[in-house]
């Protein structure tokens, strides 16, 4: 399953950072971050709660860069 | 500027004047407070303004530091640019010296951050506004009056009415009215199209005439022009190689500089101090890896790659062309050899009457006879020939049919018998056939069982199609090959005539997947494979290339699908086009890389040896970053190539 959300981040090595934060938390198959298009796309492993996992992501993404935001 | 760069702005405007004024008083006004007051006095005075001017330019970065503090993030930008500031400031405190740098290295990394914010929400309005085919609403009519809605809300089947002006928002077929319609938006072609009632519409166009009454085919989502504003969105996801190598250059860069700063603070003055008897200079070597880590962080690299294929692919968006990805922008710029399919790519695929020869009757009779005996097919034979003959047949003149399968037609015709085909046709009923010497398709003609003459068909070759090989021969493609299901004869004269280097004829739809196997199995040292086709059944193929090429894909969602480039229109000179505009957009991402790490690493050995002060430091970081974005801004501009 995959779904896209909005975010909004300053800088591109943010960007970068929330992509490897995002891609490190559990239930997250993969994560691709579109900073020019400030897109996140979350591929979620089989038989996982996306909104669950979504909110460990926000919470670890926050972690790398404190500013970020994603539209859940 | 949005509500956060407004007020960065003005902190920065506010900073920046303070820090000019403090500078300008003479050193002078300090030393006679320690009269005034008490001794040492003026020193505490300077200080505390410096600090004052610091908090208002620093206390965000100061507070991002800390809370990276907390999560663990040493080698967050915030927290390096404080150590940096704070250690200059300790430092300058230690040494009554000077203030104004670390509030320099604050200010203008500031003003690095809000420009590159500012440049990237400028650039990604130019290319959404480049990309401003997204049409807000539909004209409904609703008891004799037009009704603005939102074009999502119609389903498949509703009427709307577009007006001249107005974007077509939703696929259609027009049911009333005619107008031109300027399709530039999605094809780059400035030549309006002219359509009228049973033609299909495609979103995104704009109406320039007349008004038309369109009957939707499609939902909102489904048409066109979400279709293509979705595709060069997400193109951003599919990353090259250059955006990986950054990415993962810049989790190794920064950690690596800190550490060498550590060691030039650490290493330097003990050398000295132990085993040269000299004086550690402490101060000197913690300044120079202060400068370290001013220089540390990565930005100007990590922004300026992105930002170049982002752009590279929206210009390339707006010539027609929609890359699915910066990664195969990148294969684009390595295209070593393209194959093409022959129907729909380089010819038309719409056959053409070339000549009529040994006619024993009026042409124009002659081809009549070949309509009628014909007008029960709907192959594109018959219908060129339907074309050709340019008048309504009257059917009623035609009696018995009989299809000879990949023979031709037996037909009664004004109770005459006709006999159209090819040589088989001819040998079966015994008539005596001349050879024709022209390339192509030939119908024999026998009425009554007399040799009638026979009629040239063939597939126009596209006007461009010979000018588009030779510029892509002059863009150093070393290898074009044709793919067709076509007989050897045909195929062998179009290439000789367009100059393709090699022909596979007579192919089925199979056999083209394997011919694109051996081809890509010849291609070595990194050069890339593309093939052209126009979508239809061409799928696997599409798939199975380096990069697979859709043309005239207005209105095909097969082609968008399949392929990863996707030329709007179906003029072959876009794929020399594409390539050019690859090319130039690759050309910039390197001289980016190139330029920002050697600036950086240029800094870093200047640093080292003392020769580079903060100041320095500093500016080439913010510098390198302006011109690194303003660099790859012009890979918008891809009107000239």
């Amino acid at each position: 399953m995959k779904k896209t959300y909005q975010i909004d981040v300053d800088c591109a090595n943010c960007a970068n950072k929330m992509e490897q934060a995002a891609c490190n938390t559990p239930g997250v198959k993969n994560a691709r971050v579109n900073y020019m298009a400030l897109k996140m796309t979350v591929e979620f492993q089989e038989g996982q709660d996306a909104s669950a996992v979504m909110e460990q992501v926000l919470k670890n993404c926050k972690k790398v860069e404190s500013d970020c935001e994603i539209f859940l | 500027m949005n509500q956060k760069q407004k007020r960065m702005l003005k902190r920065i405007i506010i900073s920046a004047v303070v820090f000019i004024c403090l500078q300008l008083i003479p050193a002078e006004t300090f030393s006679r407070m320690d009269g005034l007051l008490f001794a040492g006095a003026g020193r505490w005075v300077r200080l505390a303004l410096y600090l004052a001017n610091y908090y208002i330019i620093g206390w965000g970065t100061l507070r991002k530091a800390f809370r990276g503090i907390m999560n663990r993030q040493v080698f967050d930008e915030n927290f390096l640019m404080a150590v940096a500031t704070l250690g200059a400031l300790a430092l300058a405190i230690y040494e009554n010296g000077d203030y104004g740098e670390a509030i320099a290295v604050m200010l203008f990394y500031q003003v690095g951050e809000w420009f590159e914010s500012y440049a990237v929400g400028k650039s990604r309005r130019n290319i959404s506004q480049l990309m401003n085919i997204r049409p807000d609403y539909a004209n409904i009519e609703q008891d004799g009056k037009l009704v603005k809605v939102d074009p999502e809300e119609l389903e498949p089947g509703s009427i709307i009415l577009v007006q001249p002006g107005e974007k077509v928002p939703i696929d259609g077929i027009v049911t009333e009215g005619s107008s031109a319609l300027n399709t530039g938006a999605l094809t780059g072609e400035s030549l309006p199209r002219d359509v009228g009632p049973g033609d299909e519409v495609i979103s995104g166009c704009i109406n320039m005439s007349g008004l038309l009454r369109v009957r939707t085919i499609k939902r909102f989502e489904e048409s066109t022009v979400s279709k293509i504003l979705e595709l060069v969105e997400n193109a951003g996801e599919r990353k090259s190689r250059q955006e990986d190598f950054i990415s993962k250059f810049a989790r190794v860069y920064t950690p690596a500089v800190c550490c060498c700063a550590l060691a030039l603070a650490i290493l330097p003055p003990l050398v000295r101090l132990l085993f040269m008897g000299l004086e550690a200079m402490w101060g000197v070597w913690i300044y120079r890896a202060l400068t370290f880590l001013v220089i540390s962080c990565p930005c100007a690299l990590v922004i300026s790659i992105p930002l170049s294929f982002f752009a590279g692919i929206g210009g390339a968006s707006r010539a027609g062309i929609l890359v699915k990805g910066s990664n195969f922008l990148e294969a684009l710029s390595k295209t070593d050899c393209v194959v093409f399919d022959k129907t729909g790519t380089l010819t038309q695929g719409v056959f053409q009457v070339e000549g009529i020869h040994h006619s024993t009757m009026e042409e124009e009779k002659l081809v009549e006879y070949a309509a009628l005996a014909e007008s029960a097919s709907s192959h594109p034979i018959s219908r060129s020939l339907q074309r050709a003959h340019g008048k309504e047949l009257d059917r009623s003149r035609v009696g018995e049919i009989q299809e000879i399968s990949g023979a031709g037609v037996l037909a009664t015709v004004d109770g005459k018998t006709v006999a159209a085909g090819n040589d088989k046709l001819m040998k079966k009923l015994g008539v005596a056939y001349r050879d024709c010497h022209g390339v192509g398709t030939v119908i024999h003609m026998a009425i009554d069982g007399k040799y009638a003459g026979h009629i040239l068909i063939s597939d126009m070759i596209k006007a461009h199609a010979k000018a588009a090989i030779s510029a892509l021969k002059d863009l150093g493609v070393s290898k074009t090959v044709m793919l067709t299901g076509d007989t050897g004869a045909v195929a062998e004269h179009v290439a000789a005539k367009l100059g393709i280097d090699r022909v596979y004829s007579q192919l089925l739809p199979g056999d083209k997947v394997e011919k694109l196997e051996q081809l890509l199995a010849e291609e070595k040292g990194g050069g890339k494979l593309a093939f052209v086709g126009d979508g239809i059944n061409d799928a696997p193929v599409l798939a199975r290339a380096d990069i697979g090429i859709a043309m005239g894909a207005m209105g095909s969602d097969a082609a968008i699908e399949a392929a990863d480039v996707v030329l709007m229109d179906d003029d072959p000179m876009k794929i020399a086009k594409a390539i050019k505009i690859s090319r130039k957009c690759l050309g910039i991402v390197y001289q980016n890389i190139f330029f920002a790490i050697g600036v950086k690493l240029l800094c870093l050995v200047l640093g080292a040896l003392g020769i580079a002060n903060m100041w320095l430091a500093i500016f080439a970081d913010v510098g390198v970053m302006v011109l690194a974005v303003l660099n790859a801004m012009r890979c918008l501009f891809i009107y000239k190539l």
